[in-house]
């Protein structure tokens, strides 16, 4: 059943999706690292009288309206949202497994309270909700990542519960009940272990879904604020340029959509190979 | 068979010319004009907001007198005047004939209440200072008001024109914020809110009537949507168009007519001149030798705006060029920064509210103070914020705003004011020119005024703010500047 880490890399090399959405989600994660050391030029520094450049050896992607480069912007921008998508994963994991976990073991109230609760968030639209938390708590990258964070809490408690519940009936969690271990220890030791593949795939899943959050956000103005550059305040300070000088748009927006379609083909890579009973069938 | 062929051929016919003649008929006598802030109400006597007037100004409201598009004083509802030899009384002539929107007739007793109700003590007008030198107002018959003035107040005629002094019905005074009932060659229709305001023509009205049927402000706050609004000729015309990048491709295009005009607009840094570092008279004036006023202009407006140096209009003739005065110079803002006591700078605030010029301006200063270590965070608000926590509540450092009133400089004198600066001299200065009727003299204090606010930096004086109108080629009649707040339709119309 359980697999170490070079297994599941050698069954992945076999999967076309894997490999594609790897690469680029591991270039993307690559080029957020490199923002901590190294941009072409340090993005807050306005320079007017070189505005709206076309690309040249000086500036590779040319420069917006500020007379910024954009490739700095770009790769400034990146980190953004590793660092928003990450920490809001963190929290929907933080919460929502203990959650999932605990309703699939007690059962009963508990579990209504906890799925109820969580039908409750579902029925928002996430991305309005967020707009409205912000809204309320004021725009900023911090609070962002709290509005995408919270709605990343039930869909794990969904997904954990869901696993666990399959779990719980197997013969083994029968034998260590027998054995006079608790729900909270065979959580821990024997649920936790078992649905974690399950988990790490919603995790790529909802990597994707944060950096699409952050960027509408922060194209709303509610998100990342100047002087930080981020994907999505890029594409929303584009549209004016439209007109004129359309590769403002097209850099950050194409951007988003290879990050955003790297990390969902690495996802769904990455359950076809955890997935045992996918495998068989193939 | 030719039969229905001809029937077809002319039902076809009578569609297209049917169609072309409601289109040309539409074309011919209503007007789109796209605003970029929705008023908060539309009563101009009871809020600041420049919004209120550029929608109501002239068009559903008039005062005794009114600001042409040039910035003369004209007769309005006072069709002439005479003033005493000591300047103190004026006496106004009223029009005969003129009707409130509700019928109600105009007497001389609604301007007696329209002006006491803006000086009273509980009045909610936003310029009250206006009607400061009034000391009573007096109906001699029905179509004769007499006006007293403490002492001779020589912008007083002027004064009357302003949005805040025009004449309202007792009656219907109080629903003015969601119902305008004035004497205007337009009269208010209905209030889509968030969407737009449509007014039509008051077939009653005593003047030349206007000679558009009906007039619709679009609100349409995002300068992306209001360029496609344009293009899909959603929209005919902006007076003042958002997005001044925007202005090269509407000049390009044959469809339209771009026309820069001046304000009175002087868009400044703002200071809170109470507050921490920002009381200092060397940390304000390091801020001014920090700005390049020239990459501001050009980052925020795309080179449309004068740069000035003081709070005063450049076109006026009382103005004068103070900007050599604060050079950019960034050694001597450093030095000056250090003599202050903060030689590694500090942190401090800046809150940008929506239009352009401010939020993409914020981010420039913002960069500009960086270089001296003024390190600014950057807080956009909305205008309903921003008139709260900044305009009313102090609670700021810096913003950025345009000050549209004409004449303005007056708010300096104010000491509760948002830019909490108090100067007895300039509240001396103030008095005085108040007091001043004679042209000559008037300009040298209002010159000495300009040096003072320059000399002590109260603000950041960055730039005049530009008209950037852009509307169909056809349309003749909006205003090339902007004297005053408004937009005025009543001249405007359309021509093939």
């Amino acid at each position: 059943m359980f697999r170490t880490l070079a297994e599941v890399f050698r069954h992945g090399l076999k999967n076309r999706s894997f490999v594609i959405g790897g690469t680029i989600s591991l270039l993307f994660f690559l080029i957020a690292f490199l923002s901590y050391f190294w941009t072409p030029y340090p993005v807050e520094d306005i320079n007017i009288a070189e505005k709206l450049l076309k690309p040249s050896a000086k500036y590779l992607l040319g420069t917006d309206h500020f007379g910024r480069d954009i490739l700095s912007m770009l790769i400034q921008g990146a980190r953004n949202s590793v660092i928003v998508a990450f920490v809001a994963i963190g929290i929907g994991i933080g919460c929502g497994v203990p959650l999932g976990l605990m309703a699939a073991a007690k059962k009963g109230w508990l579990d209504e309270l906890i799925m109820r609760f969580n039908d409750l968030t579902f029925a928002f639209p996430s991305l309005i909700s967020a707009i409205m938390i912000t809204a309320i708590l004021g725009p900023g990258s911090v609070n962002s990542i709290i509005a995408i964070g919270i709605f990343n809490v039930p869909v794990f408690a969904r997904v954990a519960r869901g696993a666990a519940l399959s779990i719980w009936k197997r013969e083994f969690i029968l034998a260590a009940r027998s054995a006079g271990k608790g729900l909270f220890k065979i959580s821990i030791e024997h649920i936790l272990p078992n649905i974690a593949s399950m988990l790490i795939v919603q995790a790529t899943i909802q990597f994707a879904l944060g950096i699409l959050a952050e960027a509408g956000l922060s194209y709303l103005g509610l998100g990342t604020q100047p002087p930080m550059p981020s994907w999505g305040k890029m594409l929303n300070e584009a549209q004016t340029f439209m007109h004129f000088a359309p590769q403002l748009a097209i850099y950050p927006g194409v951007a988003i959509a290879l990050t955003v379609m790297g990390l969902n083909l690495f996802g769904d890579g990455l359950r076809d190979v955890l997935d045992p009973k996918l495998r068989r069938r193939r | 068979m030719s039969k229905i062929k001809i029937i077809v051929t002319l039902i076809v016919l009578s569609l297209g010319i049917a169609i072309n003649a409601s289109s040309v008929m539409a074309a011919k006598d209503s007007l789109n004009l796209g605003m970029v802030l929705e008023p908060t109400h539309l009563d101009p006597t009871a809020g600041a907001a420049a919004s209120i007037d550029e929608v109501v100004y002239a068009n559903i409201f008039e005062g005794l007198t009114r600001i042409d598009k040039n910035g003369a004083v004209k007769p309005g509802l006072a069709s002439s005047w005479t003033v005493s030899e000591d300047k103190k009384t004026y006496t106004f002539n009223l029009q005969k004939g003129v009707s409130f929107h509700d019928g109600a007739s105009f007497e001389a007793d609604d301007v007696v209440f329209s002006l006491n109700r803006a000086r009273a003590e509980d009045s909610v007008n936003a310029q009250k200072a206006l009607f400061k030198p009034i000391e009573s107002v007096t109906s001699k018959d029905s179509n004769t008001v007499v006006v007293t003035l403490t002492q001779p107040t020589g912008s007083f005629l002027f004064n009357m024109g302003w949005g805040d002094a025009i004449i309202v019905d007792q009656a219907s005074a109080d629903k003015n914020k969601s119902n305008p009932i004035g004497t205007g060659p337009f009269k208010f229709s209905k209030w889509v809110k968030g969407d737009r305001i449509v007014m039509v023509r008051n077939d009653a009205y005593w003047g030349t009537p206007a000679k558009l049927k009906t007039a619709t402000i679009k609100i349409i706050p995002d300068p992306a949507a209001a360029v496609s609004a344009m293009m899909a000729g959603d929209i005919d015309g902006f007076a003042n168009f958002p997005a001044p990048e925007s202005l090269a491709q509407f000049k390009s295009d044959p469809r339209f007519t771009v026309v820069i005009g001046s304000t009175e607009g002087e868009t400044i840094l703002s200071t809170n001149n109470q507050r921490g570092p920002f009381k200092n008279l060397k940390v304000r004036q390091a801020i001014a030798h920090a700005l390049d006023r020239k990459a501001i202009i050009d980052g925020a407006m795309f080179g449309y705006g004068t740069p000035i140096g003081t709070h005063f209009a450049p076109h006026h003739p009382a103005y004068v060029d103070l900007i050599a005065t604060h050079p950019y110079d960034l050694e001597k803002a450093k030095q000056l920064l250090a003599e202050a006591g903060y030689p590694d700078g500090f942190k401090g605030v800046i809150k940008l509210p929506p239009p352009s010029y401010a939020r993409r301006g914020g981010e420039i200063v913002a960069s500009q103070l960086r270089k001296i270590g003024i390190d600014l965070e950057i807080i956009p608000v909305e205008w309903a914020q921003w008139l709260d926590q900044v305009f009313k509540k102090r609670d700021y450092d810096l913003t950025i705003v345009s000050h549209t009133e004409p004449m303005d400089i007056g708010i300096y004198a104010r000491k509760d004011y948002y830019f909490a600066y108090d100067s007895p001299k300039f509240q001396a200065l103030m008095e005085k020119l108040d007091a001043t009727v004679e042209t000559d003299a008037r300009y040298k204090i209002l010159g000495d005024a300009q040096r003072l606010i320059s000399a002590e930096c109260v603000n950041g004086f960055m730039f005049q703010l530009a008209k950037h109108g852009v509307w169909n080629k056809n349309i003749r009649g909006l205003w090339e500047n902007s004297p005053v707040q408004a937009n005025d339709l009543t001249e405007v119309y359309w021509v093939d």
